[in-house]
């Protein structure tokens, strides 16, 4: 245990090359630029089309001719899984982006205001992450009807308010500074200190948040997705595809394996990035 | 006595949030689409037996007076009957959530004992070979969804090698905790993922404070600096995570309890979701969500204990 001494964080070797990106940074842009192609234009990289049944190629293994193999219709594994992207990424998006921005703009809000606002607030983060959040949004979604809408729908409802406490912490610290006081004297109007001065400078845990945000929604997209929740088959979406291959899982392991490391990979990617963003943050 | 003020107010402060519980779970029931005497009756049910049951259910009065019957209820234990399996919600809660709570128990139990060691062994070895494999290895951990993990396993372990079996709650607690190993590994992991990464980087926080340093130099050994000094303060920021972790990992549970197949509480829950059990998902909504609520008191507690100054 003498590597106490030893294992101090190597400060400038660390300062010195925190300029550059570091790999895992750049790692994980690459995966989301990529994800990114998949998913605006599935048919130039998908050898097949997704939906297209064939009874000459029932549950193949892996081959050549099919990269993941085929499932119980014949349907291209390797074809389903790209064209998931485009609903994947499309739910890490729209899950993500009401609640993000909605959640911030709150957040500053009362965190400029402050008082009983505040402690409203405070009442209401408490109860929230009370409820598990995969449980209530399975109630709401029960309620509402599965489907993606719904699930953005459930979503929204909860998630505002992890960004909204993120943002007021910020904003309080921010305010307190010497050049919001001076926005102040200057008589400046308190949207234009809010907007302007402070959440530019109180914006950093909500972005990097927003980025393991995305990550959670595929997660939980494809959750709902199995659950028979979320998308609705024949849509294709990792996790409809799962729960399409659980039952030849002995058989046919190639039908639930390959979309599952998909998602993975660009949950992977997400966190990459988040890491990488607050890395960049702190060593500027 | 200021912790006894400390855990008496800690304990006041849960009943709004109890409050606020019972009002979301009633206004989400009570948007739930067709009404419960139709889901009972099935579509052939007359005018004057759905009006009857109504009545009996109370679904005829106004929302005000509803609510406040619903709350007299509840504390009065009675949390109506399942409209499927036509017995008591309580019954079937005392029978169910054991399940769930064993579960996630073995889970963050499986997820402390790895997180702990690998978080102080990854903070020691910061930027080294084994702290890159550590981490890289637990952000896959992390992105990988509940029940993705529990099907690998379930395949791997029970189909293939036939170590555990694939499903099933077995008979006598000695069989439940072998059929729930798996379950519990499965939810163990991204949990495990989060502890771990918080430990590391607050055990790095830590190791470079002043009485830390004052510790060395008196001359106390190694591990009495880790246990006392580095792990009591480093642990306090990963005790409130995981209190904020275990709605997580009940959200988990219902997932995993649906591949393995367990009668928990989760499993419960899909179940009633897809035969419009209202009655039941109202219950296991308030009884999940008080159970998170205990263990966010749990957690403050400890954490008072660990930092004092927490009391003021």
């Amino acid at each position: 245990m003498s590597d106490i001494a030893t294992s101090q964080p190597d400060g400038d070797a660390g300062r010195k090359k925190g300029r550059r990106i570091s790999i895992s940074f750049a790692t994980g842009i690459v995966i989301l630029i990529v994800s990114l192609i998949l998913a605006f234009f599935p048919s130039a990289f998908a050898p097949y089309d997704p939906n297209v049944f064939d009874y000459n190629a029932i549950l193949q293994a892996p081959s050549s001719a099919h990269l993941f193999g085929t499932d119980n219709f014949g349907r291209d594994m390797f074809s389903r899984v790209i064209h998931a992207y485009t609903l994947d990424m499309q739910i890490a998006v729209f899950a993500t982006i009401v609640p993000a921005i909605v959640g911030t703009l709150i957040g500053a809000f009362v965190g400029y205001v402050g008082g009983i606002t505040e402690s409203v607030f405070g009442r209401i983060v408490d109860a929230t992450i009370t409820f598990p959040f995969l449980v209530l949004v399975i109630a709401i979604v029960s309620v509402l009807g599965p489907g993606l809408i719904n699930m953005y729908i459930a979503v929204g409802i909860i998630d505002w308010v992890f960004y909204g406490r993120l943002t007021l912490g910020e904003i309080k610290v921010q305010k307190r500074l010497d050049y919001a006081a001076a926005g102040q004297v200057m008589g400046y109007r308190p949207s234009r200190i809010i907007f302007r001065h402070l959440l530019p400078n109180s914006m950093t845990p909500a972005l990097v948040y927003w980025m393991t945000d995305m990550a959670l929604c595929i997660l939980l997209g494809s959750s709902l997705g199995y659950l028979g929740l979320g998308a609705q088959p024949p849509a294709a979406e990792w996790g409809v595809l799962i729960a399409d291959g659980k039952n030849f899982m002995t058989s046919a392991w190639w039908i639930s394996v390959f979309p599952g490391i998909a998602i993975v990979i660009t949950g992977l990617g997400f966190s990459l990035l988040g890491d990488g963003i607050t890395e960049l943050l702190r060593t500027k | 006595m200021a912790s006894l003020s400390f855990i008496l107010r800690r304990i006041l402060q849960m009943i709004p949030t109890i409050l606020f519980i019972l009002v979301v779970t009633f206004v989400l029931v009570r948007l739930l689409p067709g009404d419960p005497a139709t889901v009972m009756l099935g579509d052939r049910g007359r005018e004057a037996d759905i009006a009857r049951i109504n009545a009996q259910l109370g679904l005829d009065k106004p929302l005000v007076v509803q609510f406040l019957y619903f709350i007299a209820n509840v504390f009065s234990g009675n949390l109506g009957n399942s409209i499927a399996l036509r017995v008591p919600v309580t019954t079937l809660l005392v029978e169910r959530l054991p399940v769930t709570l064993l579960l996630t128990g073995m889970a963050a139990a499986i997820a402390v004992i790895f997180s702990v060691p690998l978080g102080f062994w990854a903070a020691l070895r910061q930027n080294r070979a084994s702290d890159t494999i550590i981490r890289g290895t637990f952000q896959v951990g992390l992105s990988m969804p509940v029940f993705y993990v529990g099907l690998l396993l379930l395949i791997f372990f029970g189909a293939h090698l036939h170590w555990f079996p694939i499903g099933g709650y077995g008979h006598g607690f000695g069989d439940h905790l072998y059929h729930l190993f798996l379950p519990a590994v499965t939810l163990a992991l991204s949990l495990s993922a989060v502890l771990m990464r918080n430990l590391r980087s607050a055990i790095l926080n830590v190791i470079d404070a002043e009485y830390v340093d004052f510790a060395r130099s008196k001359g106390l050994r190694g591990y009495v600096i880790l246990v006392r000094h580095v792990l009591r303060n480093a642990v306090i920021s990963t005790v409130t995570l995981f209190g904020l972790q275990v709605g997580v990992l009940l959200g988990g549970a219902v997932i995993t309890e649906t591949v393995f197949a367990i009668p928990g509480a989760g499993r419960l829950m899909i179940d009633s979701i897809y035969g419009r059990d209202y009655p039941v998902i109202q219950g296991l909504t308030i009884s999940l969500a008080i159970v998170v609520s205990l263990i966010f008191l749990a957690t403050d507690l400890l954490q008072a204990w660990l930092d004092p100054r927490i009391m003021r």
